[in-house]
């Protein structure tokens, strides 16, 4: 061993010279530069969907677009640009899909939190959360071949593609999106407080709805608005098994086109570029943009309480 | 006697932490457990509402009596020893979901015995027994956790005090707080005295001097001695209570 080094020189050895820092700085370097790289495609996302939308929106006014519920933007002699259809649908099939992932995503959570054993938790969790990997395609596929015709014998006036059976399937495919996260709030509150509701006297469910939940709740609220925002800006599921009509209405028996599948139904090239109907396409992709982003923040916001909380 | 524990044994997996303890609380009088940290005193109190089995890999056997009932016996629910046997913790833990006067009516709603009409009275009775209500009558919607730490720790007095227990266990309760706030609490025992038959377990043997009539030493799970306060550290009959209340050790 050499002799203990002392004071400043000890810092200065001469294998830690001017190009081990240089070889420092660039790997600083490489790495934020990976990091930049999912911002800089953000921001140029953005950047395109604003100055395509301009255009649009240049030639249709915002209120039409916001107002009308006809959406007839490539064919007949009078075009019409409202959103509403593609909405409806949207607003329709998201809010079938959150009625299915909320409770069964909730209490899942529940059980694998508060009552499952912990072998049985570190097998399920990971099975949830491999249940979320399944490409949409193949849920999708599913709705239209197998849930339509089972649901067929019991709804009658069930279209061959409808709203419900893309919603259903959808709250399916975001139940370990819930459930995965909601368990991650519950399984967080401070076990002082389950000590603190059994000492009253509370039984365990009456502790769980009472104290439990409501403590990990901005956590479970921030697992739903990313369900939601999920449940929005899925694509592939709605695009196969909703039946791709664009048709204003909240009848989850009928067809509907949503938003997303009226995009892939454009971009599948048959539309030539820079007319107003390949514009649409924008238009609608900045309206889904700006709802998840609100959505996003909201539980961003949400989740970042929780911290606040845990914390103190 | 409120609380009568005969040949009282808990473990945790192969550890056992407390070794055979006979003990006679008596009713509606503050009764100290004092002993080195680890000395299974925390646990005792534990298997007297059964909380202890909370705990994955507890296990326990003796007996509990509260009353002439034992709270093990096979057709009792814990669930209801504990509306009998409440609890303070070391850590003030209001729930953070919840507003001063919710946190009050907790045991109530969790037990379903809340009633609209009544939890105005309900919640101005056990603020004031807790000596909390001057402080906090004009913020009652605010969070229990908006504020300080003693307070904080009246305010889970007070809701153990709501669901109207026989007996209370307080474990360490202020072994978070500055003097003043243990001051306060301390105050507030020897108010509530009379009405509620309590066991408090603490480090702090001043503490014990101040507030409890009966004092027990606990040692390596064991009950070295049990007498009144005064005999116990005035005239200690073993010579390990006599070490440990002279700080010798611990």
């Amino acid at each position: 061993m050499t002799a203990p080094a002392v004071g400043r020189t000890a810092l200065h050895t001469p294998t830690r010279g001017r190009a081990a820092r240089w070889y420092e700085r660039l790997i600083e370097l490489g790495l934020a530069g990976c990091g930049m790289t999912s911002i800089l495609v953000t921001i140029g996302i953005v950047v395109i969907l604003a100055h395509e939308s301009k255009d649009f929106f240049a030639q249709v006014s915002l209120g039409e677009f916001l107002g009308s519920t006809k959406w007839t933007p490539i064919i007949g002699d009078h075009r019409s640009y409202g959103v509403w259809p593609l909405l409806s649908a949207t607003l329709t099939t998201a809010a079938i899909a959150l009625a299915v992932a909320i409770p069964l995503g909730l209490l899942a959570a529940i059980y694998l939190s508060e009552y499952a054993a912990p072998r049985t938790r570190k097998i399920i969790k990971p099975a949830l959360e491999l249940l979320a990997g399944v490409p949409t395609i193949v849920f999708g596929y599913f709705a239209i071949t197998t849930l339509t015709p089972a649901l067929r014998d019991y709804i009658p006036g069930l279209a061959g593609g409808n709203l419900l059976s893309a919603g259903l399937m959808m709250g399916i495919m975001i139940v370990p999106l819930v459930a995965s996260l909601s368990e991650d709030a519950i399984y967080a509150v401070p076990q002082s407080l389950r000590e603190a509701a059994a000492g009253l006297g509370g039984g365990p469910f009456e502790a769980i709805r009472k104290v439990i939940v409501p403590s990990a709740w901005s956590g479970i609220a921030a697992a739903i608005t990313l369900a939601a925002s999920r449940a929005i800006g899925e694509t592939m599921i709605v695009a196969i098994a909703a039946g791709n009509e664009a048709r204003f209405g909240f009848d989850p028996r009928q067809p509907g086109q949503t938003a997303t599948a009226y995009i892939v139904d454009i971009s599948k090239g048959e539309t030539p570029h820079g007319s107003v109907a390949y514009q649409t396409i924008f238009a609608v992709a900045a309206m889904l943009f700006v709802m998840t982003l609100i959505m996003n923040v909201i539980s961003h916001r949400l989740s970042r309480r929780l911290r606040a909380a845990a914390r103190a | 006697m409120k609380i009568t524990v005969k040949g009282l044994r808990a473990s945790f997996g192969d550890h056992e932490v407390v070794k055979g303890i006979d003990l006679a609380v008596p009713s509606r009088q503050i009764t100290a457990i004092i002993g080195p940290s680890g000395c299974g005193k925390s646990t005792f109190l534990r298997c007297l509402n059964r909380m202890h089995e909370l705990v994955p890999g507890a296990s326990r056997a003796g007996q509990v009596l509260l009353d002439d009932t034992d709270v093990y016996a096979d057709d009792v629910d814990p669930v209801l020893v504990r509306r009998w046997v409440g609890m303070v913790f070391q850590k003030p833990n209001p729930f953070p979901s919840m507003s001063i006067k919710d946190n009050v009516v907790a045991g109530l709603r969790l037990t379903h015995r809340y009633d609209r009409k009544d939890a105005p009275g309900v919640i101005e009775r056990a603020l004031r027994q807790a000596a909390l209500w001057d402080e906090v009558k004009d913020k009652l919607n605010d969070p229990g956790t908006s504020l300080s730490g003693g307070q904080q720790q009246r305010l889970c007095i007070a809701r153990a005090l709501a669901v109207n227990p026989d007996v209370i266990l307080l474990d360490e309760p202020c072994s978070a707080l500055d003097p003043i706030a243990t001051a306060r609490i301390e105050e507030l025992l020897l108010e509530i005295r009379r009405d509620y038959t309590m066991v408090i377990v603490t480090h702090n043997m001043g503490q014990a001097q101040r507030v409890a009539e009966h004092t027990a030493f606990f040692l390596q799970g064991e009950l070295v001695e049990f007498d009144t306060t005064a005999a116990l550290f005035g005239n200690p009959r073993d010579p390990r209570t006599a070490d440990y209340i002279a700080g010798r050790f611990g």
